[in-house]
């Protein structure tokens, strides 16, 4: 093979490299490195007349390996290599160094260092992009049917906009129907609508619509593949009721002997019985047997709801169903956990029994609700005259989320609104900072101030039941700095909302772990780029919308939704999808078959073959982690793209002599 | 090592692609300072860390080698940093038996939000091994040729 000849081309990036490394002088430095044909600095190499230059020059320089130093290979790696694409180089005969991210930006008043790092790093990508070889990248059909895992606002606007455009869609909700939090809700900010009135058209369409299977009362258990094959296992947990008998009359859950306090759709507050319906527009209309609380399954005796079932749709020995499907993508819109108000003792929820969490003042408010609707204290019966809402509960605090929920000033002003419709009480807000950001917030903010509304700045240090004057009996009383004023203040009330704040699921971390996506400092999933992809994730063909992915109301989770469901739909209408080459393959000729790497691979994708005694990569499961690269005790697998060869070369280029005028390599 | 008397140290970095690499990026984009004293190389996953990549850092000079990856738990291949544990603990013992210190080596956890962990592990390590001064591998050892070496050993 002749002599591999490089081209060397380092970015300015404006000021961003060039305003702390001596562009020019890596340039020049680099030309003295081995191979090197040609190097060059330029402005902006990511624009058209930086991707121009590298065309032209493999062409007159008749480059065999390209090197780009300018930022991180997750912004611009594809551009370059598309680039080298166009001029008939191999794209994988490309190699960035990453000067921008990892020096120039990190090391601000250090302009030698920075200047250092970048001549280490071009030499390093230098040495190791002529070991490079040329790679074909795979194309994969990707399967028309999605998987949208949660049945909340986010999960059913995906679906419903994935399902319109024609596409098979399955919906996995854990719960017995799909509504999600905003299926609790009485009225959404700031119009006041009724939550149900909105939501319900939408969750009917659902349920009947002919491109949606849906699976509530059903987990994902395991999840294999990749983007457009993946391989789902959902566990549809046994309801013990026929579906295809049962008519949703609603005669077995009248008749249930047992009562069982509702923790899920009543936040506590009300009570549903053993075989129940979630609430009376749930989708799918039929009930489910709660198996821990039900006498049959306690005792072996009763059979209230079989006997009274018109249908005989009752059905005691249904087991779990195990379900296996096969995706090209799927959406995670798993949505979110309430901050659990017991974790800040001061405020006495769980002790001081009419401090409230918004959940239940949700539920007291709203017309299907326990009271029916009827704002009372916990006695069941009693009006309040004077109501306090707290403002970030667990959200914005050190000890326990640093992160603003998003949603509490508005739902906080919600909540003043119909405490002071209902009731007429007095309502007094206690904030931090008001946050009413989104179109019409604003002026929301400004509706509930005229009505009457009292807003005190502070952060509330205490809620109590002990009185110091006589107007405090009997009363809880509220104590926080204000910090206008600039004194203590204690507030006598009969009643107390916390607006806690919103967190990540019980199990995100699990979740995040099956689907292959990561959990950022806060415990949401994170997204592929904060900005501009909030949607996606690291893992091809995984995508997150809603809540899962951070504080969220209620259209910015829909608005994420049907996000997702543009980018899934973008990737089936391509039809075919290209994955990376990087993949790990055995020679089997040298293949000791001693199986050790067999059982390293985490997506068994290593077989052996009796017949022949060796080892064998399936390059479909094959997702290019290295494991078994750097296992194998014979050296025979090799790693594409990160082979032995090309790391090692990469350790020798790194290790240069920066200091010297002429780059010296010693032969190793 | 300068001459002026002053010794910044160099250090190796082998950092996985999907979390601690990020990490470093993060670092990047908001402007996080840290000595310039790491050079990293990305690899897929701290799975395909070959204990002789590290081996070979040091002997081409390197006064420490820094090897992230995802928090345990949370490998984008679901294990690979578990492999890195085990093959670290290894790595490590070999290592000592060079007369090589615990601080030169090191194997730390990063995820892709935690630029600020990274920045400081990186400043961390870098005080640590302006302690112990240069490790001067080849100097040390010049030129050995293990095979030769080898050779003596039966002779």
């Amino acid at each position: 093979m002749s002599e591999p000849r490089v081209g060397v081309y380092v970015c300015h990036c404006g000021h961003n490299i060039a305003g702390t490394v001596d562009v020019q002088h890596v340039a020049e430095w680099a030309m003295g490195l081995p191979n090197v044909v040609i190097a060059r600095d330029n402005k902006f190499m990511c624009a058209s007349t930086g991707q121009e230059q590298v065309e032209e020059d493999i062409k007159q320089f008749e480059l065999t390996h390209v090197v780009v130093a300018s930022c991180s290979p997750h912004m611009h790696e594809k551009t370059f290599r598309n680039a080298c694409a166009r001029a008939g180089l191999n794209p994988y005969l490309f190699e960035m160094a990453n000067i921008r991210e990892h020096a120039s930006w990190v090391h601000p008043n250090d302009r030698e260092g920075a200047t250092n790092k970048a001549k280490a790093l071009v030499s390093a990508a230098v040495h190791r992009v002529v070991h490079q070889q040329p790679l074909e990248p795979m194309k994969v059909d990707i399967r028309p049917e999605t998987l949208v895992v949660g049945g909340g606002i986010a999960g059913i606007q995906a679906a419903l906009e994935i399902a319109d455009a024609g596409y098979h869609v399955y919906l996995v909700e854990r719960e017995p129907s799909i509504g999600g939090h905003m299926a609790m809700f009485d009225k959404t900010f700031p119009t006041l609508d009724c939550a149900a009135c909105i939501l319900t058209p939408k969750m009917f369409d659902v349920g009947g619509h002919p491109n949606i299977t849906l699976l509530t009362y059903s987990e994902v258990e395991k999840v294999d593949g990749y983007v457009g094959n993946f391989q789902v296992r959902v566990r549809k947990k046994a309801r013990m009721v026929d579906e295809s008998l049962c008519t949703g009359c609603g005669t077995c859950w009248e008749k249930c002997p047992i009562k069982v306090v509702d923790t899920v759709w009543e936040a506590g507050l009300g009570y549903r019985k053993a075989i129940y319906r979630p609430f009376p527009q749930a989708v799918p209309k039929y009930p489910v047997i709660d198996i821990e609380n039900c006498t049959y399954f306690k005792t072996g005796k009763c059979r209230m709801c079989e006997k009274v079932c018109p249908t005989n749709a009752i059905n005691y020995e249904m087991q779990d169903e195990i379900i296996d499907l096969e995706v090209g993508n799927i959406i995670l819109a798993t949505g979110y956990k309430l901050f659990d108000a017991r974790r800040i003792p001061q405020y006495g929820y769980g002790r001081l029994e009419n401090v409230f969490t918004s959940l239940e003042f949700e539920r007291l408010t709203n017309a299907s609700g326990p009271t029916e609707g009827k704002i009372v204290l916990r006695d069941g019966e009693t009006t309040p005259q004077t109501v306090a809402i707290v403002h970030c509960v667990g959200s914005r605090d050190r000890n326990y989320n640093t992160h603003c929920s998003a949603i509490c000033c508005m739902s906080s002003l919600k909540f003043a609104h119909l405490v002071m419709e209902k009731t007429g009480a007095k309502v007094y807000n206690f904030y931090i900072d008001m946050r009413p950001l989104h179109k019409g917030y604003e002026e929301f903010y400004h509706r509930i101030m005229e009505e009457g509304a009292t807003f005190i700045r502070g952060k509330v240090s205490e809620i109590t039941d002990v009185p110091r004057t006589p107007e405090e009996e009997d009363k809880l009383i509220v104590v926080c700095e204000d910090t206008l004023l600039g004194r203590q203040r204690r507030v006598p009330v009969d009643m107390v909302i916390l607006a806690a704040g919103l967190e990540p699921q019980a199990d995100a971390q699990e979740v995040a772990h099956m689907f292959g996506v990561g959990c950022g400092e806060t415990g949401f999933f994170i997204e592929r780029h904060p900005k501009l992809d909030p949607v996606a994730t690291m893992t091809e063909g995984v995508f997150i919308a809603g809540a899962c992915q951070g504080a969220k109301d209620i259209p910015d989770s829909v608005a994420q939704g049907a996000a997702a469901a543009a980018r899934v739909l973008g990737t089936i209408n391509q039809r075919q999808v290209t994955l990376e080459p990087i993949r790990a393959s055995i020679d089997e000729e040298r293949c000791s078959g001693c199986r050790i790497c067999n059982n390293l691979c985490p997506y068994n994708a290593i077989d052996f073959i009796e017949e022949k005694g060796v080892s064998r990569v399936n390059p479909a499961l094959c997702k290019g982690c290295g494991t078994c690269v750097a296992a194998c005790p014979s050296q025979v697998i090799t790693g594409a793209h990160f082979t032995f060869e090309q790391i090692m070369a990469e350790i020798d280029g790194i290790m240069i002599d920066v200091l010297s005028d002429r780059p010296v390599v010693e032969a190793v | 090592m300068s001459d002026n008397g002053t010794f910044t140290p160099v250090i190796v970095g082998f950092l996985c692609n999907w979390c601690s690499y990020r990490a470093a990026d993060l670092a990047g984009t908001s402007r996080m300072g840290y000595p310039a004293t790491l050079r990293d190389i990305r690899i897929m996953c701290t799975g395909r860390l070959d204990p002789t990549f590290v081996l070979r850092a040091l002997q081409k000079g390197a006064d420490g080698v820094l090897i992230m990856g995802c928090h345990p738990g949370q490998c984008h291949y679901q294990e690979g940093n578990y492999k890195a544990i085990r093959r670290f603990a290894l790595l490590r013992r070999t290592l000592r038996q060079l007369g090589i210190e615990d601080e030169r080596v090191q194997l730390h956890w990063a995820s892709a939000a935690e630029g600020v962990r990274f920045a400081e592990t990186v400043a961390r390590m870098t005080e640590q091994i302006k302690q112990l001064g240069p490790l001067d591998w080849p100097r040390n050892w010049p030129n050995e040729d293990p095979y030769a070496v080898e050779e003596a050993v039966h002779e």
